[in-house]
């Protein structure tokens, strides 16, 4: 079974043409990446559809517009433990 | 329709909260400025036109979803198809089903009938986000009124 680094890897190469090579866990989505925001919103999309889950992106956005480190969500192995969570929290017991 | 004031929808035919969908209708004009350049001589809807109708048809499907509490905006739109040519003085009946509904964005498929037959369709991200002022919140409240589905929505 593929780890969800692997997923979303896969998903960032394919929707936003970056070779998957490059992509680390350490890749912050937007400026290593240079995933853009509508960009952005395909990947939460199929991040979404994959695992199942609806990401709290707007939060996140919100939180990084007051403030907060934006690298807590949007550095890849960041952002894949959120997925687990909100994965985890979603999965029938 | 009203294409230069990009009032694209006539009337919401139906609206089925449960399973996320709408129907409308929307009449394209025998005469408009538009169909002077596109195309003489040949008079066609255009496709770039056809898409905005069905982003409008998204529009308000979740504006009826949210209670018209937060103003979608077109955002993406994937395989746009234009199956066949849509000319002045035609019916058509405008599909929206929401298949996603994301935090701060929804997905949307959409396509349009006419004579029987699918003429356009495509799959669109709207963003969902505050209204920016309350000048627009009430212009789609109006709309919504207009297009005679407001009072059910909420």
């Amino acid at each position: 079974m593929a780890s969800t680094f692997d997923t979303v890897a896969r998903i960032i190469s394919s929707t936003s043409d970056v070779p998957i090579e490059k992509i680390t866990p350490d890749s912050h989505v937007m400026k290593d990446l240079e995933v853009d925001s509508l960009a952005f919103l395909d990947v939460t999309f199929q991040i979404d559809q994959t695992f199942g889950i609806r990401l709290p992106v707007e939060e996140w956005l919100q939180n990084v517009k007051g403030g907060y480190d934006g690298d807590r969500y949007f550095v890849l192995r960041n952002l894949c433990r959120h997925i687990d969570d909100v994965a985890g929290a979603a999965a029938p017991t | 329709m009203r294409l230069e004031y990009f009032q694209m929808l006539d009337r919401v035919v139906e609206l089925n909260v449960e399973s996320c969908s709408l129907v409308a209708s929307a009449r394209v004009p025998e005469t408009s400025s538009v169909f002077e350049g596109h195309f003489p001589g040949h008079p066609l809807m255009p496709g770039v036109l056809l898409l905005e109708t069905m982003a409008q048809a998204a529009g308000y499907l979740l504006l009826a979803l949210d209670g018209f509490s937060r103003m979608p905006f077109f955002a993406n739109a994937k395989e746009a198809n234009f199956r066949a040519f849509v000319t002045p003085g035609s019916d058509l009946t405008v599909h929206a089903t929401r298949i996603h509904d994301g935090a701060g964005y929804a997905v949307v498929d959409a396509h349009i009938v006419c004579d029987g037959k699918r003429v356009a369709d495509a799959r669109l991200t709207m963003r969902n986000v505050p209204f920016p002022n309350a000048a627009l919140q009430q212009h789609v409240r109006r709309e919504g009124a207009r297009l005679g589905f407001l009072k059910e929505a909420l």
